[in-house]
């Protein structure tokens, strides 16, 4: 294909912009593993930067000290992430199956009382007075997996979009013909032909526990049910609390040989490091359900 | 197989798939039907004493206080405000970043620049703030040391003047969520018959042209779709953007308060569930009739992309 002077210009325009559009999502990640290697000296004269005077595996050297807290944290929210998506993806799917069927006589009922979730709630106050005075929730695993992120309308709704789209009703009708109930159908024909939606949604929810943090907000106050993300949270109240002056005459001299700086910044990193771990394999699941679900919820 | 004497043959055929339905109807039962029964909490006065039953009813006096205090304008203004930046600001940078990333010809790259964008969407609230916080911080955050001290100019502190967040959290929004908004674009400029382009050129139009005339009028129906749908969603706020990202900083509250970080705190902070239940009850409600309105107008436009 020939171009023009003025096409080249604008791909070489269109090159730079993106770069450094990337380079700007890039950066702060970048800054935030640099202060983690940095001498907390250097980070308190000098302030976080690029280029750090004096580099320091200070911070995670004290992690690895302090592992039984860290490494607890991060059970709590491996054990959070990989329960919750099992159980939510499960009965995603399982409420999905029927609601695909176009010949079964509550599809449609099944379909509203899902949906109508997604435009009312009920608020935070008659959940959390639920959660807390009915089903005494608090400070248990329990309420870390099943307040509000067990499963949601727009999963629901978009496995069972793919259900009905992607799987053809006269596979499912012979194989009744064979004999083979709802759920043998279910389990072995609808699942196994939909491994890209089930992926994507995994992702969603995968992401979603591991990232939250306000349930334990709600429902924790016990330090041991704290996962990763509610750890750091107490790292930035605990660490805020070292700087005001109050608390540094209190605990005098010995808080000064605390890294707590770079050991937050390597807190953060560690947080950071499974979403790492799984976005290149995801990536594409993660964009095709964020095209279908943003057109079509 | 057959039950001469046994139920109907349509409930043999329905029950099944009942069954199947069944864990996940009594989780939406429980997690999202109850509370809405709950709304009632909001008329009366609770007492954990005496019961959520038999406390007393109380009218619309909750409401009543809430409105008369400065808090309820602040945070409605809040959330409206900042949902209306993030809806404008979060458009016009995710198609050009679209339109940037569809020149790119070639797959790869537009592949390698899609996990750099989209990871800032995939971090928690949490690490976003501690990002934001070894930028912004007054001892030693980048800003104030890297860039601001070496130009001479004065340094800032950040996390107590509330006149700085309306733009820092915009910016951090847009920060975190533009290259994730970007995907949905570039799969409509994807989606485009490439001969349309070929047409164009031979007609002698250039790059910019062929934008401005082909790329963003083919885009127009995707946004206004997502346009009202988050116009729909214009009353909520994310909780973690306005609460954990200025660290819950109290000098702050008169420009990061939103309905979210307000229900929060004056259920967990001041105990005061008559107000939290009262300020929840009236985002659901509005936020409820803002989607019908919403969808009315997406079935008018584009009735292929109506919700309901």
């Amino acid at each position: 294909m020939i171009q023009t002077r003025g096409e080249r210009t604008f791909v070489l325009f269109s090159a730079i912009m993106m770069g450094l559009v990337t380079l700007a999502a890039f950066l702060p990640f970048v800054l935030i593993v640099v202060a983690s290697f940095t001498k907390e000296s250097s980070l308190i004269n000098d302030g976080y930067s690029f280029f750090p005077k004096e580099f320091s595996m200070d911070a995670y050297l004290y992690l690895k000290a302090s592992a039984y807290t860290f490494l607890r944290a991060y059970g709590v929210s491996f054990f959070v992430t990989i329960v919750g998506t099992a159980v939510g993806l499960l009965i995603t799917s399982m409420l999905a199956y029927p609601m695909s069927r176009r010949d079964f006589k509550y599809h449609n009922t099944l379909a509203f009382v899902v949906f109508f979730t997604m435009l009312f709630s009920g608020g935070v106050v008659p959940s959390y007075i639920m959660w807390t005075q009915y089903f005494h929730i608090k400070d248990t695993l329990a309420s870390l997996i099943v307040p509000n992120l067990l499963a949601n309308g727009f999963n629901v709704l978009l496995v069972r979009n793919y259900f009905k789209s992607n799987v053809p009703i006269d596979l499912i009708e012979s194989a009744q013909i064979d004999g083979a109930t709802e759920t043998r159908t279910f389990f072995r024909i609808m699942l196994p032909l939909s491994v890209p939606v089930l992926a994507t949604v995994g992702l969603f929810m995968g992401l979603a526990y591991w990232n939250d943090w306000i349930n334990a907000l709600y429902y924790v106050s016990k330090p041991q049910y704290y996962g990763i993300q509610n750890l750091l949270v107490q790292l930035m109240n605990n660490i805020q609390y070292l700087n005001s002056g109050q608390a540094g005459s209190a605990l005098g001299a010995g808080s000064v040989d605390l890294p707590s700086s770079a050991v937050r910044m390597a807190m953060a990193v560690l947080g950071i490091v499974p979403i790492l771990v799984v976005l290149p394999p995801m990536q594409k699941y993660l964009t095709r359900g964020v095209v279908i679900g943003a057109v079509k919820g | 197989m057959r039950h001469e004497y046994g139920r109907p043959s349509e409930w043999r055929k329905t029950a099944p798939l009942l069954m199947l339905a069944a864990p996940g109807l009594l989780y939406f039962l429980i997690n999202s039907y109850i509370p809405m029964f709950g709304v009632f909490i909001a008329f009366k006065d609770i007492n954990y004493a005496k019961g959520i039953f038999a406390s007393d009813w109380v009218g619309f006096d909750n409401f009543q206080f809430l409105f008369k205090t400065t808090d309820a304008w602040i945070m409605t203004r809040n959330t409206l405000l900042y949902n209306l930046a993030f809806i404008v600001l979060g458009t016009v940078i995710s198609i050009f970043i679209a339109i940037l990333m569809s020149e790119l010809l070639r797959k790869l790259y537009s592949k390698l620049f899609l996990s750099g964008l989209v990871l800032p969407n995939l971090i928690s609230m949490v690490v976003l703030s501690m990002l934001v916080f070894a930028f912004l911080n007054a001892d030693s955050g980048f800003v104030n040391k890297s860039i601001l001290r070496p130009l001479g100019l004065p340094e800032l502190n950040w996390y107590s003047e509330a006149k700085y967040w309306p733009y820092l959290l915009v910016f951090i929004q847009m920060w975190k969520t533009a290259g994730y908004g970007s995907i949905v674009y570039f799969a409509s400029i994807a989606g485009i018959d490439k001969s349309i382009y070929e047409a164009a050129k031979i007609d002698g139009a250039g790059k910019l042209r062929q934008i401005r005339t082909i790329t963003l009028p083919l885009l127009k129906p995707t946004v206004i779709v997502l346009g009202l749908i988050s116009i729909g969603r214009i009353f909520n706020s994310d909780f973690g953007l306005f609460y954990q990202v200025p660290l819950n900083a109290g000098a702050l509250y008169s420009t990061t308060q939103t309905i979210d970080t307000y229900v929060y705190r004056a259920l967990m902070q001041l105990n005061d569930i008559g107000m939290s239940a009262a300020a929840g009850l009236y985002q659901s409600l509005v936020g409820f009739m803002l989607v019908v309105v919403v969808n009315a107008i997406v079935k008018r436009v584009n009735s292929e992309n109506a919700l309901f």
